[in-house]
């Protein structure tokens, strides 16, 4: 596919540009004080973990459906582990805990493999959802039975759910637009974090008036309206790798980050309960696999069913 | 070393070196107990080098109860078999933790001498770590506090709910000169304290 390539090319082109400033930042700073300042510290790692991250993506590109559903099997897991470690458990929940992990991924990536649409849509919401509070009150341990039951489940719905529907994407299958589902994962991954990286930039040089202070102080409007707006004519300048029209490219870019801000701002209320700044530390610089998949948890889903409602056969 | 990647893979263990940092000295590292995966734990967040000449102390009467546990720590995990029990003990356990000591091990210990199912962050300390810092001055003792491993793997199942897992290691502490016992354990295991996320917390606030 001649698309991907150019996608890839093009990506690689704006790592390395961002790479040569970075450096170039960090050299001048040098000459005028020993120690970096954190903000660059911060900026080298953040584009250093790029790097990873994109480079894993495109090894799963590589190896097609299969890398795909791995490479996000994986990101439900670590995130679900991230997410686990600041809810509270008890010992009573032990196996049930064990099955979210050892259990509910697997089959809900399998449903995915297999793509039987009609049961991997409503695995989690209906049958995880009832079983996992039966399960616990077995169990016996009614200490903060409704709290514990509802993280759990909030746990599955968001880390391994949600996020199930970036490779639900390949199961669609769109007219004219046979087999280049990867495409469209592209597409919603780059429009989504792209808009995450804009608003993170334009909220850096311009950010004033903050959205929610009380929740976290890094997401302004000034970042939130420029950065959606640049993330959308990116996704307009990508209507060559979708179905879509130029005008729906970016109309669709444009819902994938607002869902995608929301999803960051819920996922800071969540940590800010919590009492912690990241969910975790497995990517340098942006914290944990959570702080970078939050975005894409609540623009998947949202992002799937609009192109299954309306382009899918 | 398999059981170290495994226990790094599952429980994405950090070491935080807060007081101190890796070095080639021999080292006793004592730490709060609550999971058969401490010591994998502990021992996985230590560099190679330093992993590999490190030991944990276990209790015999425990480990020596079947032949399969009896293998499995003697021969895979190398543990430092030790009877807890004064009555029938055939060893003195602190001659057999000072024997390893002078092969020039490190030692893992867990002074509570058993593992805490209470709601108490830390129980009193057995003196074992008194004698031992009486006996070999010269080897520093850092206090290591395991954080959410009772979660992964507690008392009574084998398999392990993965979760982070943190290992903070404090401040070496020595004995002072003319320091009793009693003191000397109170104070050990407020170092152990303090490094508890809800020791820290109470820092935040206050």
């Amino acid at each position: 596919m001649a698309e991907t390539v150019w996608l890839f090319l093009g990506l690689l082109g704006v790592l390395t540009l961002a790479s040569a400033i970075a450096t170039m930042l960090s050299w001048k700073s040098r000459r005028m004080t020993e120690v970096l300042p954190s903000t660059l510290v911060n900026l080298n790692a953040r584009i250093k973990a790029w790097w990873i991250m994109i480079g894993s993506i495109s090894i799963a590109f590589l190896f097609g459906k299969t890398g795909v559903i791995l490479l996000f099997a994986f990101v439900s897991f670590a995130s679900l582990r991230e997410y686990v470690t600041l809810t509270h458990t008890r010992r009573g929940d032990h196996f049930i805990l064990i099955g979210m992990f050892l259990i509910i991924i697997p089959i809900q990536y399998y449903l995915l493999w297999i793509e039987w649409y009609g049961l991997y849509s409503i695995f989690v919401p209906v049958y995880c959802f009832l079983a996992m509070p039966a399960l616990t009150a077995i169990s016996g341990d009614t200490e903060r039975f409704l709290e514990r039951v509802s993280e759990q489940q909030w746990g599955i719905m968001l880390s391994v759910y949600c996020i199930s529907h970036v490779p639900a994407l390949l199961t669609l299958s769109i007219p004219g637009f046979q087999g280049k589902g990867l495409l469209l994962i592209a597409f919603l991954i780059v429009t989504v974090q792209g808009s995450d990286v804009l608003q993170y930039v334009f909220g850096k040089l311009f950010g004033k008036h903050k959205v929610a202070p009380k929740i976290s102080p890094s997401k302004t409007w000034e970042g939130l309206i420029g950065g959606i707006a640049s993330a959308s004519l990116l996704g307009a300048s990508l209507a060559w790798l979708t179905p879509f029209t130029v005008l729906q490219a970016g109309l669709m870019a444009g819902l994938a980050c607002i869902m995608g801000f929301f999803g960051g701002l819920v996922a800071s209320a969540i940590k800010r309960d919590r009492g912690v700044k990241d969910w975790g530390q497995m990517i340098e610089g942006h914290g944990g696999m959570l702080d970078r998949a939050d975005s894409l948890i609540f623009a998947a889903p949202i992002f799937f069913h609009i192109v299954r409602y309306f382009w899918a056969a | 070393m398999v059981l170290a990647g495994l226990a790094r893979g599952i429980t994405g263990v950090r070491p935080i070196w807060q007081g101190c940092a890796p070095s080639d000295r021999q080292r006793i590292f004592f730490a709060n107990h609550c999971s058969h995966g401490d010591f994998i734990l502990l021992s996985s967040s230590l560099p190679p080098r330093e992993r590999q000449r490190t030991r944990a102390v276990a209790g015999a009467d425990y480990w020596k109860r079947n032949k399969l546990r009896h293998i499995l720590a003697k021969d895979l995990l190398n543990t430092v078999l030790v009877d807890r029990n004064w009555v029938e003990r055939s060893e003195d356990p602190m001659v057999v933790m000072l024997d390893a000591l002078q092969e020039g091990s490190s030692l893992i210990v867990f002074p509570e001498g058993t593992r805490n199912m209470t709601e108490e962050p830390l129980l009193r300390f057995r003196s074992g770590l008194y004698n031992l810092a009486l006996a070999r001055p010269d080897v520093e003792l850092i206090p290591c506090w395991i954080e959410n491993m009772s979660r992964v793997l507690p008392k009574g199942t084998f398999l392990p709910v993965p979760l982070l897992c943190r290992v903070v290691f404090g401040t070496p502490v020595a004995l002072e000169p003319n320091e009793d016992r009693k003191d000397f354990l109170q104070r050990a295991r407020q170092s152990l304290l303090e490094l508890s996320p809800e020791h820290r917390k109470a820092l935040n606030h206050g």
